[in-house]
């Protein structure tokens, strides 16, 4: 009895959201099945890539980064040269600096460095917060304010601040907006109910269901993208029909894996930036099979891995 | 296809023995049917209904064992799809490869990098397993099974042959390890079903398309053998990933049982880029590996790798623990300051990798708090200032000269009772979050309080 192949297909497909304007503008999501199951369904334009700068500059960088980056002095010339990484589609410039506990750099200034980013590189642009709610709050609106026009991807709005960057970046300036949300399908679907309740279009949000290492709580990230998935496309969940974005590299690098130096590691893990390199590329992976519209990431290396592997799975 | 509780009460003999330990047998039909019990349990069933009800009772997939002895591993037994639907059970096993085509000195090495690969996580021996022994070309069948006998003095190995001559002397050598044959196909099926069938050993079935592997495995299924593992590599990465997930969804989704096998990925076979195998490994981990074989396990790849697995097939009902004990950070010796949270394994690693970019030398005391978080173990009683105290006054203060202790930030409202408990201890409270631990630490040190 030859086999009998059953395919699974689904009515209802992940929206589809366009960051970016002109040429290089991408779309994130479209699919209409489960990761890289082209074999049932449409991939849409396949995951996409992001390369990630902050405005700290290079200081603190693994040397294959600093390396890619040598000869930029300006945030301009990084955000150049990243538009240009082999395999990267769009730059995502992180506000890093902006922390209260940290350099607390100024909101102006922080301004400042997001429009010198955007005016020098013609591929998308994805903005993300200092983590602090309360100054991502103003700081995101500006952000969304002063780059109006260019399509860009606010991101990191969250349950407590959602109301000052969703009504700034998707109402008041055309912006996409990422609704940020800690592993939890319910907590997920509860902020685009609130994004869209506030006016933002279900067509402008792009989610960010959280992320971790692999290796430090990664079950739930699994099971929160297998369950939003599933609802997605299973049941035709509007509140979950948005692409994911999921940022790879600030969570891969800060693990011991990825910072801890040859001399002080546990015997035989060997040098510090191949450690962190796998982190990435095998974080990225288990994020892209497990639903992520988007990954970002900051090493070379990955970016160029991770690029291969779409290539060959789309 | 599965059989309701009634439909299985109908061919029991309805005489409510109790024998089986159920206390009716509509009561062991509803087990029976749910899995909790076995068919077999049932010392009166009539021979047929045995027959026709092991078949429609049995597992959608196989549970298959390779290797001998301390070196023995599981395979299969999947009956989900998605890790939140029920527990995975048997975990992705990893394999390195060697290959006769490599010279002696080259073998001689990769055959010691295999164990240089093996450290605990959280509870698990996390190493390479399993060794592929690739049958390369112009070799003997002699120098193929002296191959595989060196190799299977390391780990138990996955004999990767086609040519008939040498996966026989390759057996003769090494079958009382309980390798893998792998290379049946639709060429040698019949020989190589009696190599293994003679010898006892898992026959891992390959084929150039999914159409063409099911049919091999239904040709050998008429010839009685089920111990069978699916090698699914096929010419490319995306028919590869096709193949491992279709014939997974077939067999648990679909009820397909010919393709109720586990599966072998051999990810070295798809690319010699080492960064693009990583990607790979990682991903038939999530998609459906249940053996995957890369070219050298080095602890770059481990790392992540091992921790993705031990996530991937954690029950979702059981967080993960780790053990109550004194966990010296940044060289941290009696005299640092302690700190202290519970023993789910998600606080401890997000702590603990704060503490560690904090620089300062401390100590991270973990007491039992049944494997949850801050908040929830403090709202069950697990965490409290008596099961905090005791632990301390049993295990630390003989070891710690230090006195200051920084509990979670969550639990401030602690600190008097724990005051009380522990004379002589200062008690302080840690910020709400986790990742604000290292400036809290800096200036604590600045300000010279520890």
């Amino acid at each position: 009895m030859p086999f009998n192949r059953k395919a699974h297909k689904f009515n209802a497909s992940i929206n589809e959201v366009e960051i970016g304007t002109g040429d290089k503008a991408i779309k994130l999501g479209g699919e209409n099945t489960f990761p890289f199951y082209s074999f049932d369904g449409s991939l849409g334009s396949g995951p996409k890539i992001g390369v990630e700068i902050t405005d700290l500059g290079l200081d603190g960088e693994p040397d294959g980064v600093k390396a890619y980056y040598a000869g930029c002095n300006t945030i301009g010339e990084i955000a150049k040269k990243a538009a240009q990484m082999p395999g990267g589609d769009f730059v995502v410039l992180r506000l890093a600096g902006g922390d209260p506990n940290g350099a607390n750099k100024s909101v102006d200034d922080l301004v400042a460095v997001a429009k010198e980013v955007a005016d020098a590189i013609d591929t998308p642009l994805v903005v993300e917060g200092c983590k602090n709610v309360e100054k991502d709050a103003d700081l995101l609106a500006k952000v969304a304010g002063a780059l109006q026009g260019k399509n860009i991807l606010v991101m990191s709005a969250k349950e407590e601040n959602y109301k000052a960057i969703g009504a700034a970046a998707g109402l008041a300036y055309g912006q996409k907006v990422g609704a940020e949300s800690a592993v939890d399908i319910n907590l997920a679907k509860q902020l685009n109910v609130v994004m869209t309740q506030l006016g933002v279009p279900a067509s402008s949000i792009v989610m960010n269901t959280g992320s971790a290492a692999v290796g430090y709580g990664f079950d739930y990230t699994i099971s929160t993208f297998d369950r939003v998935r599933a609802a997605a496309l299973g049941q035709d969940d509007k509140m979950l029909q948005m692409p994911i974005i999921t940022p790879v590299a600030s969570e891969t690098w800060a693990v011991k894996e990825s910072t801890a130096a040859e001399e002080d590691a546990d015997e035989g893990w060997g040098p510090v930036e191949a450690r962190g390199i796998s982190m990435e590329v095998q974080t990225a992976t288990a994020c892209l099979v497990s639903g992520s519209d988007a990954v970002i990431l900051k090493h070379p290396e990955s970016v160029k891995t991770i690029s291969r592997l779409i290539k060959e799975l789309v | 296809m599965a059989l309701s509780g009634i439909q299985i009460f109908k061919l029991t003999p309805k005489k409510n023995c109790k024998e089986c330990g159920c206390p009716t047998c509509m009561a062991f039909s509803m087990k029976v049917a749910q899995g909790a019990k076995q068919i077999s349990e049932c010392p009166h069933m009539s021979a047929e209904a045995l027959e026709q009800l092991s078949e429609a009772t049995a597992p959608p997939m196989k549970t298959i064992k390779v290797g001998a002895g301390d070196s023995e591993h599981t395979l299969g037994g999947e009956t989900v799809l998605y890790r939140h639907e029920k527990t995975f059970v048997n975990k992705t096993v990893y394999a390195a490869s060697i290959c006769t085509c490599m010279d002696d000195a080259e073998i001689d090495a990769k055959l010691a990098q295999v164990p240089s690969v093996d450290y605990d996580r959280i509870n698990e021996r996390m190493y390479t397993e399993m060794i592929n022994v690739n049958f390369g070309k112009d070799t003997t069948p002699e120098r193929f099974a002296e191959v595989a006998k060196k190799a299977a003095a390391v780990r138990p190995v996955i004999l990767s042959v086609k040519d008939e001559a040498a996966a026989k002397a390759a057996m003769d050598a090494v079958k009382d390890t309980k390798p893998v044959l792998d290379g049946a196909d639709a060429s040698n099926y019949e020989a190589f079903n009696k190599l293994a069938t003679d010898a006892g050993v898992v026959l891992g079935v390959g084929g150039t398309s999914i159409d063409e592997l099911y049919d091999t495995v239904q040709k050998l299924e008429k010839l009685g053998n089920k111990n069978l593992i699916l090698d699914v590599t096929m010419d490319s990465i995306k028919a590869t990933f096709e193949a491992a997930v279709i014939i997974r969804r077939a067999a648990l989704a679909d009820g397909d049982r010919s393709f109720g096998y586990p599966s072998i990925v051999k990810v070295n076979k798809l690319t010699d880029d080492r960064e693009l195998q990583q990607s790979l490994v990682a991903l038939f981990t999530l998609k459906y590996g249940s053996i995957v074989v890369v070219d050298t396990m080095d602890y770059a790849m481990a790392l992540p790798l091992y921790g993705l697995r031990q996530n991937l097939f954690t029950d979702p009902q059981k967080p993960m623990k780790v053990a109550p004990g004194i966990y010296p950070i940044n060289g941290a010796d009696e005299n640092s300051v302690c700190l202290t949270t519970v023993d789910f394994a998600l606080t401890y690693f997000l702590v603990s990798g704060e503490l560690e970019r904090s620089g300062v030398p401390c100590n991270l005391i973990i007491s039992d708090a049944g494997g949850l978080s801050v908040l929830t173990s403090w709202a069950a009683g697990k965490l409290s200032a008596t099961s905090i105290s005791k632990y301390i006054q049993e295990n630390v203060e003989g070891k710690i000269k230090n006195r200051t202790l920084i509990i979670p930030g969550k639990v401030a409202v602690l600190k008097g009772d724990l005051e009380n408990k522990l004379p002589g201890w200062k008690i302080v409270v840690a910020p709400l979050e986790a990742v604000q631990l290292v400036k809290f630490l800096k200036d604590m040190k600045a300000n010279g309080e520890i």
